[in-house]
């Protein structure tokens, strides 16, 4: 029914990346006269690290929205696991298996990081309000069946150390990493990553950027992430989409997008050589 | 204690007192680690069984006796499991600092020959692929986190778990084998094989027998009493001897659990969980406790601030004479009682020190502030001096009798000698076999008789019989007028400054004391913070005049104490630097177990020590350093050198003509 390709490949370091997962056809988003996204079009595909980048005003965030179906197009289709995707509210996407992290950091503040990861865990809890308030039988083992889960991302992320402590204490870059840790405990199908580096030193960046590959590599989850900063976007992805004043101005591997002459000219800057 | 009659019966070697410990203690926890947020344990039966599941795979992986098996992690029951295991099949464990550079772990590597390395993860099994071309004789990694690590070349790199299933498998096929190897260890096995980390020079391996690990885990557990139902937190690196004797050696003889945390960072929260009854940490860690106490303090309210100072002062008083069963008055005793109720328990219990019925440091002096700090609160904290090559115990302080300034009494079992130009001597059924590989060394440093050197000088106090080190032999000098150069002894003054990590000091031969100073970020961050001094880095608040001038008043402060000894009254500091960076293992500044490397630093720092001499009131230099990862880069920095106050010295000096 779908007659988009949903072939394979294999990237350079020999992962195998599999069918699409998630097709974008056509979408056009605009607020009043203002056209956010032109017409644009691309896929994602099951275990692949997909960035979209762009420059400032690019209307890459818009499209991020988009996907997690918080803004909704004028025009055109979100294809999701081959099937159309009618039009949802964001934690009915949610749902649907697809996380996200925000660029301004959105954990609640007040609560201990332990807790914020717990609450990614909310679509995999099926106890009422009133059962849970009781914490007996079936509450109580969903409780430790999701804490156990939540404390396996704890671990795999490193924040063992700060498990108890409450967010607003947090440095930016371990928030970040928190913010990561909740969009994980929704063992989502898609993760949504709005330029989870930014603002990061050095350090902070690689270790993310080790994250990202782990979260990858260790539960196969497909990535799609914004970021600025070129030279992790080059090192992390399999594909990346460009775009620019909405439009889409190239898509491919790195080297293929570094060499394409619309890019260099609309985002790295020409080159002198 | 029970253990004592059968003494040596049938237990002549660690799995031997495995075996022991699973009949007698079976049902008791031997292992407990956190993971996962919940604290898992390993009763000795069950810990049996892992490691006669790995011991198994480990003849099934082709290990033979006498072929040595390298261990690298972080303090975890899989790595103790691993050292045992081991030694049940006839090898030699032998563990490494987990932090170690790569060319640090090829030399070890390759001058024992490793066939095997247990690993914990893929940073530490990337280290060893890494040098693997330069070791012949390598030929299978095993490790216990599997993450980052699917698509490695698996051929010669195994899970640990798989290993143990394939051993579980094969249980038939090799378990006579197992038994008839374990059978064959004797008192004079070679138990476990350390390497020294050595202030000067390449490591040499130590070898350490049954008879040296059991004999003095036997005498040290029953000095201090400690039997099944201590607890301990292991947390000390575990190439460190002071580890094996104390989570493997004591634990295996007396049968105690030993508490693994959860990572590095949690160490602290962990420490609260257990309340260790027996516990060990270098001065570092005292200090680092009692710096962060003194920060968060500085955040109380006022009320609670006045309230800890008055108690404190109270303990500081009276409380190490209470510890020491002296009389005290009965107002005194009230006074302290509820001290422990408002202040000394609950500090007790954040510290994690609420269980410990006998606590150690070592390895560097503690400045006597700090000491009498702990020992103010009840815990009875108590130093030893000890060496890799004495399987740690040379001397220890017995209860009641301890002070700041000495080392203690010679241990059990350790007879000590000091020779006329002060250095130390000792003899005991725990010293060591010999270096491997390395007779020369082996000679010089143990005679026939079995005397060993420590290189430390020292001397016995007539009155009460308790040694007292002076420095390291070889650091201990002479200045230019031919007064006593002690480096260590005004080091360690500046170091009971909170806001002083490091210090080094110059002057042997010259004719006065400069010092390199490096600043705790901890203490003078918080400082910063709190009078809204910003910086960008740890450079440019070292170089901040405000932390300059409070540097400079610890150091005249100093000063003024270091004049009232007559001996070493020229070992004053005239002039000092702040470093710009901190010294650092991973530079080869300092010892893996945090000791100044002196010659390393004075040759890396030549240029500022010259400028400490000639005058200049300031230096430009450029430091090479070396990331965690192994790349090299540079920093370079100006760095302003102080002039410090000295006092006149007291006695009058004798002219050398």
């Amino acid at each position: 029914m779908n007659d988009m390709s949903t072939e394979g490949y294999t990237t350079e370091d020999g992962r195998k990346i599999g069918g699409t997962l998630m097709e974008m056809k056509n979408i056009t988003l605009s607020f009043g006269g203002v056209k956010a996204i032109t017409d644009i079009s691309f896929d994602i595909k099951e275990g692949e690290i997909r960035a979209i980048i762009g420059p400032n005003g690019a209307g890459k965030s818009s499209m991020l929205n988009v996907i997690s179906g918080f803004y909704i197009p004028q025009q055109g289709e979100v294809w999701y696991k081959g099937e159309k995707r009618p039009q949802m509210k964001p934690y009915e996407v949610a749902r649907l298996g697809i996380a996200r992290t925000f660029q301004n950091i959105a954990l609640f503040d007040g609560m201990s990081v332990l807790d914020n990861v717990m609450t990614g865990r909310l679509n995999h809890m099926t106890t009422g309000l009133f059962a849970q308030g009781l914490w007996k039988g079936k509450a109580e083992a969903e409780e430790v069946e999701n804490r156990e889960k939540a404390e396996k991302i704890i671990d795999f992320l490193e924040i063992q150390a700060i498990r108890k402590t409450p967010v607003s204490r947090l440095p930016y870059g371990l928030k970040k990493r928190v913010e990561l840790a909740r969009a994980l405990a929704a063992e989502p199908s898609l993760l949504l990553l709005d330029e989870p580096m930014a603002g990061m030193n050095v350090e902070e960046k690689e270790d993310m950027s080790r994250f990202i590959l782990d979260v990858n590599d260790e539960f196969g989850t497909t990535i799609a992430l914004i970021e600025h900063d070129m030279g992790v976007v080059m090192d992390l992805s399999d594909r990346v989409v460009v775009m620019d004043y909405g439009k889409k101005i190239g898509d491919g591997t790195p080297d293929e997008v570094r060499n394409n002459q619309a890019v260099i000219d609309a985002y790295l800057g020409v080159s002198h050589d | 204690m029970t253990q004592s009659s059968e003494a040596t019966g049938g237990l002549s070697s660690v799995p031997a007192l495995l075996q022991r410990n699973v009949r007698e203690f079976g049902g008791k926890a031997a292992y407990r680690e956190k993971e996962f947020g919940i604290w898992q344990s390993w009763t000795w039966a069950e810990a049996e069984k892992e490691i006669e599941a790995l011991a198994l795979g480990f003849i099934n992986l082709g290990v033979n006796e006498g072929d040595f098996i390298a261990i690298i992690g972080r303090n975890r029951p899989h790595f103790y499991w691993s050292m045992v295991a081991a030694q049940s099949v006839g090898a030699v464990p032998v563990p490494l600092y987990q932090d170690a550079s790569a060319e640090e772990m090829a030399y070890v590597m390759e001058h024992c020959g490793a066939r095997f390395v247990v690993c914990q993860d893929q940073e530490q099994v990337d280290k060893v692929i890494e040098i693997q071309d330069g070791l012949h004789q390598f030929e299978h990694m095993i490790y216990v986190d599997p993450r980052g690590l699917r698509k490695y070349d698996h051929r010669a790199l195994h899970r640990f778990v798989d290993i143990q299933a394939q051993g579980r498998a094969a249980y038939y096929e090799q378990i006579e084998e197992l038994k008839a190897r374990r059978e064959k260890l004797t008192y004079d096995s070679t138990c476990v094989m350390l390497y020294t980390s050595g202030t000067t020079g390449k490591p040499k391996g130590v070898v350490l027998s049954n008879r040296n690990i059991i004999e003095t885990a036997k005498n040290a557990s029953e000095f201090d009493g400690l039997n099944a139902g201590d607890e301990i937190l292991a947390y000390l690196p575990m190439a460190w001897v002071g580890d094996f004797i104390f989570s493997l050696g004591q634990a295996y003889w007396t049968g105690f659990c030993t508490n693994c945390p959860e990572s590095p960072e949690t160490m602290m929260t962990d420490l609260r969980e257990i309340g260790p009854t027996y516990y060990f940490a270098p001065p570092r860690i005292f200090e680092t406790q009692l710096t962060n106490v003194m920060i968060r303090m500085e955040d109380a309210s006022k009320f609670k601030k006045r309230l800890f100072d008055v108690f404190m002062a109270h303990a500081k008083k009276v409380g190490p004479a209470i510890l020491d069963g002296k009389p005290v008055g009965l107002m005194d005793r009230l006074k302290y009682k509820l001290g422990e109720l408002m202040i000394y328990g609950p500090l007790k219990n954040t510290l994690g020190f609420s269980r410990v019925r006998v606590g150690y440091t070592a390895g560097e002096a503690i400045g006597p502030e700090i000491f009498d700090f702990y020992r103010s609160l009840g815990i009875n904290l108590k130093q030893l001096y000890g060496q890799t090559e004495a399987s740690v115990f040379i001397t220890v302080q017995p209860d009641g009798e301890v002070r700041a300034d000495t080392v203690g009494v010679p241990a059990k079992g350790v007879e000590i000698r000091i020779e006329d130009n002060g250095e130390i001597y000792y003899r005991s059924e725990g010293t060591f076999v010999e270096y491997y590989k390395n007779a020369e060394s082996t000679a010089s440093t143990k005679d026939p008789e079995g005397w060993v050197a420590t290189g430390d000088a020292g001397f016995f106090e007539p009155d009460t019989g308790h040694l007292r080190i002076i420095d390291r032999a070889k650091d201990v000098g002479k200045m230019a007028d031919g007064s006593l150069f002690a480096p260590k002894y005004v080091e360690n003054k500046l170091k009971f400054y909170p806001d002083i990590l490091e210090a080094v000091l110059f002057g042997n031969g010259k004719d006065r004391c400069v010092a390199f100073i490096n600043i705790d970020l901890t203490a003078v961050g918080n400082w910063a913070e709190r009078n809204n001094i910003a910086y960008a880095s740890y450079q440019e608040l070292a170089g901040h005049p405000k932390v300059l001038a409070s540097i400079q008043s610890h150091v005249e402060e100093v000063n003024k104490s270091v004049a009232q000894d007559e001996m070493l009254s020229g070992c004053q500091v005239h002039r000092f630097v702040v470093l710009h960076k901190e010294l650092d293992a991973d530079d080869g500044e300092m010892t893996r177990t945090r000791k100044v490397r002196r010659v390393i630093v004075a040759d890396k720092f030549k240029d500022i020590v010259d400028a400490l001499y000639d005058g200049s009131s300031e230096i430009s230099t450029v430091t090479e350093v070396t990331y965690e990862d192994g790349r090299k880069g540079s920093i370079s920095a100006t760095l302003s050198i102080m002039d410090a106050k000295v006092q006149a010295v007291t006695t009058q000096k004798v002219a050398a003509e």
